[in-house]
């Protein structure tokens, strides 16, 4: 249909004159070849679920659903469990979700809220990129040899003084959920300020100016205007940083301690899918790379399922402020 | 005549209109006014204590030696990095030589040939969900496909790599060909090209800049990655011969210094990490210069 059009306009100019059968050849080819590309990109997800649900069958049937609920992971006699790692990915996650959401957000609104001057805005904004900027490794690193050493005396003194309670109900002799919970907050912490100073940024500026117009104090604006009209995409930002969170490895695998425990207790260690993955597959023979396979397709599922809800809160949004695209 | 309609109405009682600072709203107010600032100040505290253990832990030990020397194996001393800054800047290439052409051309038919297919719709929705795919699957999948046929390699360290930076790329493309504006196009449809010649004359040339910005980033995170090589380049302590054996990375070089017992491995991982953080940077900052619009 718009090709026919087109031809039309095309042999009317007698100035530049219609294109050649070979142009009209290589036009076809090209169209062709990014519609491929464009094809594959969907291929690509569903060439990964076969892959990896393909190798995880044998230990699917052979675990069957008892691999979700099971607390052991013993290779020898091939007993594959992962409910500790499903606990640990959420629990983590969850943690980091409540720091990391609070800060993201309250520095979303610190960018958006006319609280500093442009170039103020500027240094703060550079420094939230660099956060992101800053490979898991190195995070990793740095909560072994800076944010452990610092934690331990405030844990020795909280399960002091509060062992009773399950929150502190061990001590830091180590790695640990706390520090693995407060890196992965630090490193959720620009995906859900982005995507939160793009919710303030879509509020059309007349409802903030009303706002003050009614004489409103500046936080009375922010609490009782702004965060209600940002809110399905301030929604839509904790889901997708959450989202991040679940699937984070390496500061994990390097930070949680890798135990196959269920424990409340914030210093304990614990594992998490991912850093479960990352330490046991470089060495795994056959069995448990099918084990791990499964576990991979759980992980997948998990963070699929979170991130489609996130996207699907994010198009509502976009859709509510602006229109059907 | 309207002043003297002011004075003759009756005698309203204003609200206080000046400012009262004391007033228990604006003492909210200021009080999480003040807290913000706290908050926007402790974010930022994390990105500081990491540059200054990178600046004194990394660039006291980054040395020429550091730069070039193999792996040093336990209670040695001395020793560098140098194999694994090559294997990271193999692997990358590998992985952009895969992923920018592919993304770029599925990014033309998002933006410019059929926006609005079901094919557009649905490959667009997946390159979303793919950008907040966990690295390390991306690991899994390769393993699955390649390592377990061709063994442990650069290659497959290279795409694994390209799964990560496929979708940042197609998104960051459309959206710079999505700006170019439409009179542009019309005009060259006008003229009588087709819509290749649109394209490859007119879109592609005009929406560069966001193009090579989505890039650049994409490329800058992917010199970061260290989940997807765990298993698929693993690592080695040569410097790379050929693309089809085991391959040393910056990121898994710190990750196994940093868990041993040696001082001087952890003071290279410090360095490399320095080394590493630096690559990342450039490539952040290449991003910028050559986003910034050009007119």
């Amino acid at each position: 249909m718009a090709s026919n059009s087109f031809k039309i306009t095309a042999s009317a100019s007698t100035v530049s004159g219609p294109p050649s059968a070979r142009e009209f050849l290589a036009d076809s080819v090209f169209r062709a070849v990014a519609l491929t590309c464009a094809s594959l990109i969907i291929l690509l997800l569903l060439f990964i679920l076969w892959e990896v649900g393909g190798q995880a069958l044998p230990a699917m049937l052979q675990q069957g659903l008892g691999f979700v609920t099971g607390t052991t992971w013993d290779v020898t006699r091939e007993e594959f469990g992962v409910l500790p790692e499903i606990w640990g990915t959420l629990y983590s996650s969850l943690l980091a979700l409540v720091l990391g959401g609070v800060f993201g957000i309250a520095i979303a609104i610190f960018l958006t809220q006319d609280f500093i001057n442009a170039k103020l805005a500027m240094v703060f904004r550079t420094v939230v990129e660099l956060l992101a900027a800053i490979p898991s490794v190195v995070y990793g690193l740095w909560g072994i040899y800076v944010l452990i050493p610092l934690l331990r005396p405030v844990s020795d003194w909280l399960h002091q003084q509060f062992g009773f309670i399950p929150l502190f109900g061990t001590e830091l002799s180590g790695p640990g959920l706390a520090p693995a919970a407060l890196v992965l907050a630090i490193m959720i912490l620009p995906t859900v300020a982005a995507i939160s100073v793009d919710a303030f940024r879509r509020i059309p500026y007349k409802v903030k100016e009303a706002a003050y117009g009614m004489g409103a104090t500046r936080w009375e604006a922010i609490l009782k205007v702004m965060l209600p009209t940002a809110s399905s995409g301030l929604l839509a930002a904790l889901v997708l940083g959450f989202g991040r969170a679940l699937g984070e490895t390496m500061a994990l695998a390097m930070l949680i301690g890798n135990s196959n425990q269920i424990n409340l207790s914030l210093f304990a260690p614990a594992n998490t899918l991912a850093s479960l993955l990352a330490s046991n597959f470089p060495e795994a023979g056959q069995i448990e790379v099918q084990a791990l396979m499964f576990a991979a397709l759980v992980l997948l599922a998990i963070t699929l399922i979170v991130n489609i809800i996130g996207l699907g809160i994010q198009q509502y949004t976009v859709r509510k402020f602006e229109g059907k695209k | 005549m309207s002043e003297n309609n002011m004075a003759a109405a009756p005698a309203v009682r204003l609200p206080r209109l000046e400012r009262q600072p004391l007033e228990l709203r604006a003492l909210k107010s200021g009080f999480l006014t003040g807290l913000t600032w706290l908050i926007a100040i402790l974010g930022s505290v994390p990105l500081f204590s990491v540059i200054f253990m990178l600046v004194t832990q990394g660039g006291a030990r980054l040395d020429f030696e550091a730069l070039t020397a193999l792996p040093p194996a336990g209670f040695e001393l001395g020793g560098g990095f140098g194999n694994a800054i090559v294997g990271t800047l193999v692997m990358v290439a590998i992985a952009s030589a895969i992923s920018v052409p592919l993304g770029i051309l599925a990014a033309i038919y998002l933006a410019v040939l059929d926006p609005y297919s079901r094919v557009a719709g649905t490959a667009r929705f997946v390159a979303k969900t793919l950008t907040g795919f966990p690295s390390i699957l991306a690991g899994v999948f390769t393993y699955a496909v390649l390592v377990v046929n061709f063994g442990y390699s650069a290659l497959a360290g290279g795409v694994a790599l390209a799964v990560l930076m496929l979708p940042t790329v197609v998104l960051a493309a459309e959206e710079a060909m999505k700006q170019v504006p439409q009179k542009m196009t019309d005009a060259a449809f006008g003229m009588g090209c087709t819509r290749s010649q649109v394209i490859w004359k007119v879109v592609l040339p005009t929406g560069l800049p966001g193009i090579l910005t989505g890039v650049m980033l994409a490329v800058a995170g992917a010199s970061g990655e260290s989940a997807p090589l765990l298993f698929t380049a693993l690592f080695s302590n040569y410097y790379i011969s050929e693309v089809l054996e085991p391959t040393a990375s910056l990121s898994i070089l710190i990750y196994n210094f940093s868990a041993m017992p040696f001082d001087n491995q952890i003071e290279l991982a410090w360095a490399a990490s320095l080394v590493l953080v630096l690559i990342v940077l450039v490539f952040n900052i290449l991003a910028r210069i050559v986003g910034r619009p050009k007119v």
